[in-house]
């Protein structure tokens, strides 16, 4: 990959998946070798991939996946007070995505369906141990939250994509989805 | 072909609305069989029928209660216009939730789009009846009417009368001219000089858009076809105006001369008055009016005894849809359809009811065109400004000493109207209503005329105590609410104006905020299919552009949650019966 | 086309146009491309997506419903009224359910081609997630109006060319909603046929033919590997070889 080699400091890249499945972490993993070019420009700060709990002054946050619950609500929170640029990643984060299909019932419906009323349920009793985070009535955007300043769609977005995107970031530069690489599926 | 042709046919004797307003009278909804059975009576497609009654705020596909109340949602006739919310106290009172029916069936409490009773303090209809002055005391008393099952010709009977108040008369309501003196001048000097009287008047059409009335007639008759229609436009919709109360209780019979008039001139045999539901309890006194002028030989079979002049006229009620104010979508509810505002060109002028040329006008147009036909045009001529001539009936209403209907010459400085309805520090008044003009006192000083400010008769006065920003969200949720759903830009741009001006009001607003509803704002009106879609975002660039401290002030300096977090989690509260720090999210 | 010497000007091409014609129906014949969802050649115009929406000096009309008249200086393909259709794409977005991934006709959708045509990152405006009522009463087809766009492609479609009227909308504003022309208002106890083209000619998921759901593999659906303009353009050349 081509970036500007005069930037000295590796710059830091958080990532983390609110409401969303890990696809498109796991499509960020596709780039395969192009990995390690990367690794030599930028430094993890809190990911899946570190381990690392809580999010220090980044230069860019990516976020999967949409907002289901007040946890969720509480990290968008601190990735985008500590991110400099904030992508949306992937169908969930920009629309809701898949988990926002709940969003066709009554929160309530759901609970009392799985919980309470549904086949195989032993011990009839909706969770309400504080430690849980609590739902949300629907599953957001993350735009509806924090302002987003980029968005990667795709359901994930392919490792090609990821590449036009941070390409430019890395180099200071605003990032331009081509046409034939933009898809929501 | 079917057998009842030869008997008693529905689609001959009744309209498709009153047919379902009888049905919704007597089975306080339309149910789905209903539905199929009306299709069958009428012979049309079920999902037409169907498709009618969804359009229509007064049809319900469940039951109402047996007393149904709509409040008037107006900022002037409304449930919020006087010191507390009257809705919310007689849902109280009664144990109702909004909007929906009692388990009992006895009572259902609504909303409803302004019901024109702007200078009659808050007001509401129920079963179809207004009653006007609300105040706690009163909305007490009627709780415990219902309560009790008290039929309505028991109630007290001064709660159902209206008074029209007057203020200020002059050409036009001066003038009472005998309809019957009025159609024999015409057949005396025949088609081609009323409508060249007509012109010579400079009359132009009193809705609000200002076609010149000779030129619509002169085009209908012109225009190559089977039959010809006259419509009346007394779908009065626009919150704020109720001047065609006033004037369809006090001078029915101008109208229906002046309706009779243009079917001379044009050559039609058939004419109608969609006069919106609102006014239903107007129609008995106007069909007796109708009857009336029938009995003098005023309408019927060779009129006046001309042997080539038949016309009559039929009164249509709408079901509660402010978009069939607008002539096409009118149009097509009276052709039985949801009302749907056509693609224009074609004009209704040339192809209106049932495709056919069609004159539609406004209720004070046909009067106005009766009154100068009888006086002559010269009087006319000289009143008001050199291309808004005549006069202009006003209904105002909101902070003001005087509300009511006021007749002014056009030409007219709004400062002088402040001054005679007694509105003083006035801080805004909207012209025409919400899809009309919003003016600053820095712009008082400009006139009424279809070329500085015009109007089709609202005047909304906002005094210095008003809140402008609930005046606009009331405004946006008219238009999210009346949109017809056929185009994009309005269907899904006029609830989103509606949610950015809450956003702002409840606490989430930023300068983002303001740039939506700009852009918004610009995009629905040039983008949307008709009218109602080209001024529904007109009160909030007005305010914008004018008033930018009544958005700002309430501005956070930085973007937050577009929706109200912690409201978010209240449903999932409940259900766990938590309440601890967790359970709870901020929008700060 | 009968010869004439009348043209419209669209952008910076002159083109004929016959009387009658619509500026949409003239574009399209000179391989013209103006955007459009709710247009379909051979049926008779609605105008109702607006994308369609040109200037005519300074006033905005829809190509779709607006006779061509000769001398029209129509401005089309500017960047102003790109972005002013790319936002009533994203307004069609928000309003209905469009989750891509869950969908069977991703890839071969309309809407998805129109926002990848506009480069659409993402539906700007807050989610509407309406809950509407799906149908999957008939064996064959189902209707899921949360994906529906109210485009009235169907309803015509059944009308005028399957001659069966077995769609209309109904319902204002965003109540708006397509029902069914039947007593029980399912399409089951309709005489709809897969082969209609009203069971076909739904731009989004919205009318879908069961069980073909996702038969084409990613990378040879139809928006895998051509646009939206290119499938404009297209259906316009098939009407006039049917012809």
């Amino acid at each position: 990959m081509t970036i500007d080699h005069t930037t000295k400091r590796k710059l830091k890249l958080a990532t983390t998946s609110l409401a969303g499945c890990f696809g498109c972490h796991m499509s960020l993993l596709d780039m395969d070798e192009r990995l390690a070019d990367l690794l030599e420009h930028v430094e993890f700060d809190r990911s899946p991939f570190t381990d690392i709990k809580h999010c220090g002054q980044c230069d860019i946050g990516l976020i999967e996946g949409g907002v289901c619950n007040a946890e969720n609500v509480h990290v968008l929170r601190e990735f985008r007070s500590q991110c400099r640029i904030l992508v949306a990643v992937g169908a969930c984060a920009i629309n809701g995505g898949v988990p926002a299909m709940r969003n066709y019932f009554d929160l309530q419906d759901c609970l009392k369906t799985v919980f309470l009323h549904g086949t195989n349920v032993t011990h009839p009793r909706i969770p309400n141990d504080p430690e849980l985070p609590l739902l949300l009535d629907k599953v957001y955007p993350i735009g509806e939250i924090v302002p987003v300043d980029y968005f990667l769609p795709g359901c994930p977005p392919s490792a090609e994509a990821f590449l036009q995107l941070l390409q430019p970031l890395l180099a200071g530069e605003k990032p331009v989805i081509v046409k034939s690489q933009l898809h929501y599926d | 072909m079917s057998p009842r042709q030869n008997h008693f046919s529905p689609s001959t004797q009744e309209h498709l609305l009153h047919r379902l307003h009888a049905i919704q009278h007597d089975c306080l909804h339309i149910s789905r069989e209903s539905v199929q059975q009306v299709a069958q009576e009428f012979d049309l497609p079920v999902a037409q029928v169907a498709a009618v009654v969804a359009f229509h705020s007064f049809f319900h596909t469940q039951p109402r209660g047996r007393f149904d109340i709509l409040f008037s949602n107006c900022t002037s006739c409304g449930y919020l216009s006087g010191e507390k919310n009257l809705l919310q106290l007689l849902c109280l009172q009664l144990h109702v939730t909004p909007g929906e029916t009692r388990a009992d069936g006895l009572v259902s409490i609504d909303e409803t789009s302004c019901i024109g009773l702007c200078d009659q303090g808050p007001s509401l209809l129920i079963n179809g009846l207004p009653i006007t002055h609300l105040d706690d005391n009163k909305v007490v008393q009627l709780a415990q009417l219902i309560a009790l099952e008290t039929a309505l010709p028991d109630w007290p009977s001064h709660w159902f009368d209206i008074h029209h108040t007057i203020h200020r008369q002059d050409w036009l309501l001066n003038g009472s001219p005998l309809p019957r003196e009025i159609m024999l001048k015409a057949l005396d000097i025949g088609r081609n000089n009323t409508l060249a009287m007509l012109l010579q008047s400079g009359l132009r059409g009193r809705g609000g858009a200002g076609f010149a009335t000779s030129s619509k007639w002169q085009l209908c008759r012109e225009a190559p076809g089977n039959a010809r229609y006259v419509v009346c436009n007394a779908d009065e919709g626009e919150p704020g105006t109720f001047k065609d109360r006033m004037l369809l209780t006090s001078y029915a019979e101008n109208l229906f001369a002046g309706m009779a008039l243009c079917a001379f001139v044009i050559g039609a045999k058939q004419g109608f008055v969609y006069l919106r539901a609102e006014y239903r309890y107007l129609l008995d006194s106007l069909q007796k009016t109708l009857q009336n002028c029938r009995h003098q030989g005023l309408l019927g079979n060779r009129i006046l005894g001309h042997t080539d002049f038949d016309f009559d006229i039929t009164i249509v009620v709408g079901a509660g849809a402010y978009i069939c104010g607008e002539e096409s979508a009118l149009i097509e509810s009276l052709e039985g359809k949801p009302g749907i505002p056509r693609i224009r060109p074609p004009f209704p002028v040339t192809h209106g009811y049932l495709g056919q040329p069609t004159v539609v006008n406004n209720v004070e147009t046909f009067i106005a065109a009766a009154h100068i036909v009888y006086y002559g045009s010269e009087t006319f001529r000289t009143i008001g400004t050199a291309s808004s001539t005549g006069t202009k009936i006003l209904s105002i209403s909101g902070d003001c000493t005087f509300p009511g209907i006021y007749e002014y010459p056009f030409g007219i400085s709004f400062q002088q109207i402040l001054h005679d309805c007694g509105a003083q520090n006035v801080q805004a008044v909207q012209i025409g209503g919400p899809a009309g003009t919003l003016l600053s006192p820095a712009e008082f000083e400009r006139t009424l005329a279809f070329d500085d400010v015009s109007s089709g008769g609202s005047l909304l006065i906002f005094g210095p105590h008003r809140d402008l920003l609930s005046v606009h969200r009331n405004f946006a949720r008219f238009f999210a609410h009346e949109s017809c759903g056929f185009c994009t830009p309005c269907r899904v741009g006029t609830p989103l104006i509606q949610k950015e001006l809450d956003a702002i009001a409840e606490g989430r607003g930023s300068a983002y905020t303001i740039e939506e509803l700009q852009q918004l704002g610009h995009l629905v009106q040039q983008q949307s299919h008709c009218g109602l879609g080209h001024t529904a975002a007109n009160h909030v660039l007005d305010g914008l552009r004018k008033f930018p401290q009544v958005f700002s002030q309430h501005l956070l300096p930085h973007f937050t949650a577009r929706f109200d977090l912690d409201q978010a989690l209240a449903s999932a509260r409940h259900i766990t019966q938590r309440d601890d720090p967790e359970a709870h999210l901020s929008n700060d | 086309m009968t010869m004439t010497t009348d043209t419209i000007r669209i952008d910076d091409r002159d083109i004929p146009f016959t009387p009658g014609q619509t500026i949409m129906d003239a574009a399209l014949a000179a391989g013209i491309y103006i955007p459009h969802l709710c247009h379909h050649p051979g049926l008779p115009p609605s105008g109702n997506c607006r994308l369609c929406m040109v200037k005519i000096g300074n006033r905005s009309t829809a190509a779709c419903i607006t006779t061509a008249t000769a001398g029209q200086q129509i401005r089309s393909d500017t960047p102003e009224l790109n972005a002013t259709r790319k936002t009533i794409t994203q307004m069609l977005f928000v309003e209905g359910n469009h989750i891509c991934p869950s969908c069977e006709k991703t890839g071969n959708c309309k809407l998805q081609a129109m926002a990848y045509h506009f480069g659409m990152l993402d539906d700007h405006f807050p989610q509407f997630y309406p809950r509407r009522e799906l149908d999957a009463s008939h064996p064959d087809i189902l209707l899921d109006r949360s994906r529906c766009i109210l485009c009235d492609l169907c309803v015509r479609a059944s009308r005028d060319v399957d001659k069966k009227n077995i769609f209309t909308t109904a319902g204002r504003g965003t109540q708006a909603h397509l029902i069914v022309n039947t007593p029980s208002g399912k399409l089951v106890d309709s005489p709809i046929a897969k082969t209609d083209l009203a069971a076909n000619i739904c731009p989004v998921g919205a009318i879908l033919i069961k069980e073909k759901g996702y038969e084409v593999p990613i990378g040879r659906r139809i928006y895998d590997w051509q646009t939206i303009r290119e499938t404009g353009l297209q259906e316009q050349v098939e009407l006039k070889n049917k012809d």
